[in-house]
């Protein structure tokens, strides 16, 4: 039971890392990754939403959703949404300090894939509540890991002489790729144990 | 990321529509009712429609699946319970275990699924057992993400999927180097895909651990829907 | 966009194939872009669905606009963009169980595909049902082309295939990383390559003619 926690916390983080393998994601990868200090805080807020949003869709799941298997889109879409409000709000009241640090990305994360991938694949894999939060972590763990490789990669490339027809989306692309590449070796990490 | 807003936009129209709407409270709980309502009514006649259709897409391709592990097998019943042997459970439960049947309604064996961590993630697959030879007698992955041209040939390459179709379960096999083994209970690796490999004969042999004692007598067994 | 009404119509529909491609120009949607076009077939039916929960959306946000209010619009759209990918989900998973199979959880991602909400915000919302088809059309089309050009050379590329039909024969070694994460990225990297070197060229071509007046 434990190494089957461990092994789903491990796959999310490395070996089908959510944002380099799964392609989830990619607004905040590719928007917000020019800087590492913010990489880094957005990555922490995700965490925390994941974790949230994946206790939520395992209530949906075992309560309402049994009965009305056709609104699981718009229940986690809905879900989400007032989770991260309810984040914010809890943010603001309780550590102004951090509310202003992370304040204009928390709204941001309504519309990150990762998250309701999250719901969804939580859902088709059949996770409980606690396999649920550690692939939550394990997937926030992922996307903050990459994150962090990816901004402090495009700082270094901020220095260097690049042709200007490369720089901007199609260079980060082609560094998400090399990355991408790295994050394969991570493969087999289990069955090798086994 | 550069969003282009459309250059054709009318701005004068957007303004008219906004000075037409003062919201009330009210007049937004109304709207967002509403959208509500509709979406449901949409929702509910497009599942109607399509949950027969998507159910019997779900049942075949399970129903092919077992037929295509146990040689021979035409029609087959689930296998369930909570008891120390299993016994016939409904069309419509979920079963891990499946007696298959063949035309004469002669029971031909039972195939069992498993799933376990693969190379890269979860690999689901069905398996085929003869309990009479005390062999496997065919396997195939259901589902997996290995990685394509070398890990995924455990679906594609015939010469290790062809080595499940007659393959003895005691000793519990063994996966041994390609062209190294011969025994009856022992699987050639594939080259360059061991792991995959060693996944794969791991997952049934756990798979088989968990359920071969509690497999039900072939005499117990009847064909569903009493064939002739 | 100062010629006649049909002309303008023709226009609406020809940015989003080119000049505004979402794909290859405005960088929106990327999660499905990369995930699901390993193969020609998943592009395709990536896109076909991305295409139908955008006409759909854009005719019934057109059609409603004038009686959504404001504060509420944006939860207006969701509900209605979810609504229709929860639609193309369950009549994929009825007709095309495979592919549905392949693509997972991807089809109801497409609600989080900015492009979507972004249309209806930017363009459906603002004007009338005829404009709003043709917008959603040509963005649709335009995204779907994108993603079959990707889909397509990776497929190519990585399996040596093209809608499952083998190309070269049995000698061809398959670069198999093209049809792997990494090779999506690399791949719509050195597409956007080509577009901004286009671009470029163009621009160049624009300054010289001028210069020439």
């Amino acid at each position: 039971m434990d190494s089957n926690l461990l092994w789903i916390f491990v796959s999310a983080a490395l070996v089908n890392n959510f944002t380099l393998s799964m392609f989830l994601g990619l607004c905040p990868f590719f928007g917000v990754s020019a800087r590492l200090d913010t990489a880094f805080r957005l990555g922490l807020a995700n965490i925390f939403v994941l974790i949230i949003t994946s206790l939520a869709a395992s209530a949906l799941n075992a309560w309402v959703l049994p009965y009305a298997p056709y609104l699981r889109l718009i229940s986690f879409i809905l879900v989400i949404a007032s989770t991260v409000q309810f984040v914010e709000m809890v943010i603001k009241r309780f550590s102004p300090a951090l509310f202003k640090a992370l304040g204009i990305f928390l709204p941001l994360i309504t519309t990150n894939c990762a998250i309701l991938g999250l719901a969804l694949f939580q859902t088709s894999r059949e996770y409980g509540v606690i396999e649920g939060v550690a692939f939550a972590a394990g997937a926030g763990v992922g996307l903050t890991l990459a994150l962090v490789l990816m901004a402090g990669l495009r700082e270094e490339a901020e220095l260097s002489t690049i042709p200007g027809i490369v720089r901007g989306t199609a260079m980060n692309l082609i560094i998400a790729g090399l990355l991408s590449l790295g994050f394969m070796g991570f493969a087999g990490l289990f069955g090798q144990a086994a | 990321m550069s969003a282009t807003e459309s250059p054709a936009t009318p701005t004068s129209q957007g303004a008219a529509t906004a000075a037409a709407n003062e919201p009330g409270s009210l007049r937004l709980a109304l709207t967002l009712g509403f959208a509500g309502l509709l979406s449901g009514l949409i929702l509910v006649l497009v599942y109607q429609f399509t949950l027969p259709i998507i159910e019997a897409n779900r049942a075949l391709a399970l129903k092919r699946a077992v037929l295509q592990v146990v040689p021979g097998a035409v029609s087959m019943q689930k296998l369930g319970g909570d008891g120390a042997t299993l016994a016939p459970i409904g069309e419509d439960e979920k079963a891990t275990v499946f007696a298959a049947f063949d035309d004469q309604g002669a029971f031909k064996g039972f195939a069992i699924t498993g799933e376990g961590a693969g190379f890269q993630d979860t690999i689901q697959l069905i398996y085929g057992f003869d309990p009479a030879k005390k062999q496997v007698v065919g396997l195939r992955v259901l589902e997996s993400r290995e990685t394509p041209g070398l890990g995924d040939k455990i679906i594609k390459d015939q010469g290790f999927v062809g080595q499940f179709d007659d393959l003895a379960v005691e000793p519990t096999p063994v996966v041994v180097k390609a062209g190294e083994g011969g025994g009856a209970h022992q699987v050639d690796a594939i080259t360059g895909a061991t792991i995959s490999s060693k996944a794969v004969v791991k997952i049934m042999n756990t798979a088989h651990g968990a359920w071969a004692g509690k497999l039900p007598p072939a005499a117990a067994l009847k064909a569903p829907g009493g064939a002739p | 966009m100062s010629a006649g009404p049909d002309m303008k119509a023709l226009d609406e529909l020809l940015k989003g194939l080119w000049d505004e491609n979402p794909v290859f120009v405005q960088v929106l949607g990327m999660c499905p872009v990369l995930a699901v076009t390993n193969s020609a077939v998943n592009a395709l039916a990536m896109g076909g669905a991305t295409f139908f929960v955008l006409m759909a959306s854009s005719l019934l946000v057109s059609m409603v606009r004038k009686w959504v209010p404001k504060a509420v619009r944006i939860s207006t759209f969701i509900v209605i963009i979810a609504t229709f990918v929860t639609v193309a989900d369950m009549l994929l998973a009825a007709w095309v169980p495979d592919v549905h199979k392949e693509l997972g959880a991807f089809i109801s991602l497409i609600v989080v595909n900015c492009l979507i909400l972004g249309r209806q915000e930017a363009f459906a919302s603002r004007n009338p049902i005829k404009p709003a088809l043709m917008d959603a059309a040509g963005m649709g089309l335009g995204f779907t082309f994108a993603l079959f050009l990707l889909g397509a050379s990776r497929e190519v590329l990585g399996n040596g295939t093209f809608f499952g039909i083998d190309l070269f024969g049995p000698q061809f070694e398959p670069w198999v990383v093209m049809i792997l994460p990494p090779g999506g990225f690399l791949m719509l990297g050195m597409i956007l390559l080509f577009f901004n070197w286009m671009q470029a060229k163009k621009q160049a071509r624009r300054a010289a003619a001028e210069g020439v007046a």
